[in-house]
């Protein structure tokens, strides 16, 4: 058996595998082992309490979801005591994902959250942010190196900024959050989208706007942990439409030390388990002993613009 | 079944997804299709009244459903790995899933939800069935009659022909009332009076529904008068993933007291006639 361990800075990991946030909680303890996980990254808590968003919640798209569902919280007391413990017994690193509407708050909730049973802090930077009209955080290198920076203060944990595909310049966003002192890049969140149903009018979801998820984004997601990883050290854990071990390698290649699945298991309760072992038949297939000696392994061309240029001039 | 040391309302051992066998698929009447499927795995000992599952339907020329679609559950058995579904062809999912020829195959994930709650002491109960509620209540009629239990059904159809009261019996004895909207006896306050008619006659334990929100918030009044008579009643919502984890399909419901959002898919789909808010449409 190929050796599947992988390394997130200082973490170790005993494989690449681990649920996207909003994607995964503790009812699947019906459908999967916790402790084959390669991490347990749990939903966004934030600090002030929320409702959510109205239904529908969720519409189908072609190769994918959209999805509204806000992020419900009953504040961050309820969530260490009650919704963190039950992921903490599974010898699997626990990550919590945090959303806030401002900088201090950000700060101020991961300061609270870096507990000794938490491995690391994910921040879901892709989410709103009030101080800049609810533009999210990591649209722009400042408001990512603001936030980041300010969280950085108030933790010695490992922080993973979760970068989102909305940025139009994703290299300037990434190099901000290293320099701001992330530990570890997640790119990405879902891509702003919307839908209409024709006949009554009405868009889909309850939100009007939300988040496009599944296979229909994993071209997008796959070329912005390649730009993530070509500007910067740290390293980048990818996700958008993860499904299979195919996909998985698809993005180690392209440059991610890591993956998280989303969308997949609502499809199949099951798919992360299908992905680990799916990994095994990869390396066992293609003579790999070390998962981790793909990252960023995609063999480009340097040459190729020259060589091309050439061989276009000898045409009439 | 709820173990405190999960932390969570366990609603089954263990959920996968099954490939099943397409064993037979065909039209019941012009609106509804029966499927029955087979799968290798035990289904018929490991789902309960009242439970779905999600099917992956197929994609076709004109359809690629992409979410799984929750059904409810029509009949299991007596092969450990066979399970039924009946279905009204409505949309995407259900127009794919209409085209799955016998012989083919399909996965589906479950079983998902709870239960209906039937206690051993009763002695009769009430259903109310409109549409395709038929099928998630089939199963408890099942287990009503070997418990030895009474059984009174209301059914509400638009036609005479839409009825299929062979296919909600399937055998059981009954004591049926139709009701039809092709000759206005389906309307809120004859169905209204009827049902208080039933419940003054004869004292029922417990009220199901399923299929129709104008027969559950009637029924929500009646119970009000009924204060003996538990009620429940098996509700939808738009959902992703059917096991709790999206947030996706919640309702409004009174709580002892609290308004709280719940998840059809993990505290329901069945619940308490008496705590359904009776929210505005929101889809």
């Amino acid at each position: 058996m190929a050796d599947l361990s992988v390394r997130i800075g200082a973490l170790a990991l005993r494989n690449p595998v681990m649920p996207a946030s909003g994607c995964f909680a503790i009812e699947y303890r019906e459908a999967l082992d916790f402790s084959q996980l390669g991490a347990l990254v749990i939903k966004s808590v934030s600090p002030k309490s929320r409702a959510g968003n109205p239904t529908p919640r969720v519409a189908e798209t072609r190769g994918g979801m959209l999805n509204s569902i806000g992020i419900p919280s009953k504040g961050l007391d309820h969530y260490r005591d009650r919704v963190l413990p039950p992921y903490c017994g599974f010898d699997t690193p626990v990550v919590v994902s945090i959303s806030a509407d401002t900088a201090d708050e950000f700060a101020e909730a991961v300061a609270c959250l870096s507990l000794p049973e938490v491995a690391a802090i994910e921040a879901n930077i892709s989410c709103p942010n009030l101080e800049a009209d609810g533009m999210a955080f990591a649209i722009a290198p400042e408001t990512t190196y603001q936030v980041i920076s300010a969280i950085r203060r108030r933790t010695r944990h490992p922080v993973w900024a979760k970068l989102t595909p909305n940025a139009s310049h994703i290299a300037a966003v990434a190099r901000a959050a290293e320099e701001a002192g992330a530990d570890a890049l997640v790119m990405g969140n879902t891509v702003l989208g919307m839908a209409i149903d024709i006949r009554s009018r009405k868009p889909r979801l309850g939100n009007v706007m939300g988040g496009l998820s599944g296979p229909a984004i994993k071209p997008i997601a796959l070329r912005m942990v390649h730009q993530c990883f070509r500007a910067v050290r740290i390293p980048v854990i990818g996700c958008g439409g993860i499904a299979s071990a195919d996909d998985a390698v698809e993005f180690m290649l392209a440059g991610a030390a890591a993956v998280q699945v989303g969308t997949a298991s609502f499809i199949d309760p099951g798919a992360m388990r299908k992905v680990v072992a799916g990994l095994h038949d990869y390396c066992a297939e293609m003579g790999v002993e070390r998962i981790a000696d793909l990252t960023g392994r995609v063999e480009l061309d340097g040459q190729l613009s020259d060589r091309w240029l050439r061989f276009a001039q000898q045409s009439g | 079944m709820n173990d405190a040391a999960d932390c969570f309302r366990r609603n089954a051992d263990g959920v996968a997804s099954h490939r099943c066998e397409v064993v037979e698929h065909r039209a019941v009447n012009d609106r509804y299709r029966y499927l029955r499927l087979s799968a290798p795995a035990d289904l018929a000992g490991s789902t309960r009244p009242g439970q779905f599952y999600q099917l992956k339907c197929p994609d076709t020329l004109d359809h690629q459903p992409f979410l799984l679609r929750p059904m409810s559950v029509y009949g299991t058995g007596p092969e450990p790995g066979t399970i039924e579904f009946l279905y009204n062809v409505t949309g995407v999912g259900t127009r794919a899933l209409a085209t799955l020829p016998e012989g083919g195959r399909m996965d589906i994930v479950g079983p998902l939800g709870n239960t209906f709650d039937l206690r051993p002491h009763y002695r009769r109960i009430l259903v109310v069935a409109r549409g395709v509620g038929l099928a998630t209540m089939a199963p408890l009629l099942r287990q009503a009659a070997r418990a030895g239990i009474g059984i009174t059904a209301v059914m509400s159809a638009r036609r005479p022909e839409d009825l299929m009261q062979d296919a909600f019996l399937r055998g059981v004895a009954a004591d049926v009332f139709s009701v039809f909207d092709s000759n206005g006896s389906s309307g809120v306050e004859a169905v209204e009076s009827r049902v208080r008619r039933l419940l003054e006659e004869q004292p029922h334990d417990a009220v199901y529904t399923c299929g129709s929100h104008r027969l559950l918030m009637l029924l929500q009044r009646v119970l009000a008068d009924f204060p003996d008579t538990a009620g429940q009643v098996a509700m939808e919502q738009r959902m992703a993933c059917g096991m709790g984890v999206c947030l996706s399909c919640v309702r409004l419901f009174d709580v002892d007291g609290d308004r709280r959002f719940l998840r059809v898919c993990r505290e329901g789909p069945v619940f308490a006639i008496r705590d359904v808010v009776g929210e505005v449409e929101f889809g």
